[in-house]
């Protein structure tokens, strides 16, 4: 690990400022950044360690129905909310199916949100890669690329954003409140991520200096507590990123939809939010064809980057799935495997 | 740049001055204080061998920066036992044959111990795998270690149930 200095600012403008320099990194726990620094992937002159801040670790309601969770509240903590849990089951499911215990106990929500891609080029730094060395090429390209993006991706990355938090947390409109050298902006979530483009190691729209200091969802978020799910296909049971995953809201009205949320993962190299299959369902019946429709429009201008064509149906039946479970009804708790395709409702088989 | 920082490890307050942040909590544990209970498995957050309770929490240790836990609380596998009397946990792993190379059962017993505080899993095996996913066995002892988990936290439950009764 490269040497760097160590910062430990007492307020978040000292923080900003001194993030705002050039080589300057933050560190919130450090589960993605510091397994990064041993590789060599990132390499920091400076850490500014955010984690002694106060104020950036509460979970509260707004005067208008909002739900503001601070920056450096952990994965497990936020998950754990039974508050939380009920409003927004699909959010709560999703951090749980997510890394291990030991690391959901440590990572923070403004830490998921910016967490890097773990395609396999970006972390062997003897390979090519635009993200970590801009303009150095992409071995993923006619690499071992089966795990890799289906839509957005140029031909500079095909990497993917690896976080199942970020899914249901786009699909239900959520904001991002941004501390910067010009003060405090909210963007949407998805407007957070970039797509790759020509400039893939331009991953957000944050400039230098930006710290999250929270996230929040909406007052309308809390109207798809009922149907609500996110469903998630691994490669292992339990303990590994999605292959595809897909997290589905709808508020159902006397038999109708009256609105539906719809979100990827593993997809893109963004939080995948899919409006047009949302447009599609609204005002049908929640049927087996409605959402058949829906999934192929969610999957629109797919193409595969790899060996890879076989993600685009799997995520189409995995739309159809989540929204079969959504109309379904949440259920009272979340399955023993959160998120599982394989899970029944009383309880999932480890495989 | 020198830094002090202190910790709280197994009971007792501990102070120390770092002459470089990148010094992990597994590192200061196991070169600092020779606390090698401890395991480097992976030294990458995947294999869970590194597991310690931090505040009450189970944590990779190998993921945290010393520095950065500066004023933590710390319970490590050595912390465990009184005496010759063993945490219930850890009797459980020996009954139930919850190891067999045992490189990865300390970090199974703290996470065990983390687990069990949690109170997610009740007493359904399929959470208990599930709860325990962080932590791998290439020996492929989980058999054991899920029977020995379940007998642990019913113990520890009882034991509760009486104080508080």
């Amino acid at each position: 690990m490269k040497q760097f200095d160590y910062v430990r600012p007492a307020t978040v403008t000292e923080a900003v400022a001194a993030a705002a320099q050039p080589g300057a990194a933050y560190l919130a726990a450090g589960t993605n950044l510091l397994d990064l620094m041993k590789g060599g992937v990132s390499r920091p002159d400076r850490l500014v360690d955010v984690t002694h801040l106060d104020g950036l670790d509460q979970i509260e309601t707004l005067a208008d129905g909002s739900l503001r969770i601070g920056a450096l509240v952990s994965n497990a903590d936020l998950a754990h909310d039974a508050e939380f849990a009920r409003s927004y089951p699909a959010v709560a499911e999703a951090l749980l199916s997510g890394a291990s215990a030991q690391l959901r106990n440590a990572a923070t929500v403004g830490g998921n949100l910016l967490q890097r891609t773990r395609c396999a080029y970006f972390y062997d730094t003897a390979s090519r890669c635009n993200k970590r060395a801009p303009g150095s090429g992409c071995d993923a390209r006619d690499g071992e690329n089966r795990s890799h993006a289906v839509l957005g991706w140029s031909e500079s990355c095909i990497a993917t954003h690896p976080s199942d938090f970020c899914v249901p947390l786009v699909a239900l409109g959520a904001i991002v409140e941004i501390e910067g050298r010009g003060g405090r902006r909210e963007i949407a979530l998805d407007e957070l991520h970039r797509l790759p483009g020509e400039a893939p190691e331009r991953e957000s729209v944050l400039e230098p200096g930006d710290l999250i200091v929270a996230v929040r969802l909406p007052p309308a978020a809390r109207g798809f507590a009922a149907h609500a799910r996110y469903l998630k296909v691994r490669e292992r049971t339990s303990y590994a990123f999605a292959v595809v995953s897909a997290a589905a809201a709808l508020r159902i009205e006397n038999g109708r939809i009256a609105e539906a949320r719809l979100a990827l993962g593993g997809v893109a190299a963004k939080p995948w939010r899919a409006r047009a299959a949302e447009d599609v369902l609204k005002g049908m019946a929640p049927t087996a064809d409605a959402f058949q429709e829906a999934a192929s429009h969610a999957l629109k201008g797919a193409k595969p980057s790899g060996d890879n064509a076989f993600k685009i149906e799997l995520a189409r039946r995995i739309v159809l799935r989540a929204l079969t479970l959504a109309a379904t009804g949440t259920p009272a708790r979340i399955p023993a495997l959160p998120a599982s395709p394989f899970a029944s409702i009383s309880g999932a088989l480890h495989v | 740049m020198n830094h002090s920082i202190s910790l709280t490890v197994n009971g007792a307050r501990r102070d120390f001055v770092l002459d470089d942040p990148r010094v992990t909590l597994l590192d200061l544990l196991r070169e600092r204080l020779d606390l090698t209970g401890t395991k480097k498995g992976c030294d990458r957050g995947q294999c869970g061998a590194c597991t310690i309770l931090v505040d009450g929490k189970r944590i990779n240790s190998c993921l945290a920066l010393a520095i950065s836990n500066d004023g933590a609380d710390i319970l490590t596998i050595e912390g465990l036992a009184r005496g010759d009397q063993l945490h219930p946990v850890q009797a459980a792993f020996i009954a139930h044959d919850g190891f067999q190379c045992g490189f990865c059962t300390p970090g199974q017993i703290m996470s065990a111990i983390g687990m069990i505080g949690e109170g997610q899993a009740g007493n359904d095996p399929e959470r208990v795998r599930e709860c325990m996913s962080g932590n791998l066995c290439r020996c492929g002892a989980y058999v054991g270690i899920v029977d020995a988990v379940l007998e642990a936290q019913g113990q520890m439950d009882e034991t509760n149930q009486r104080r508080s009764a």
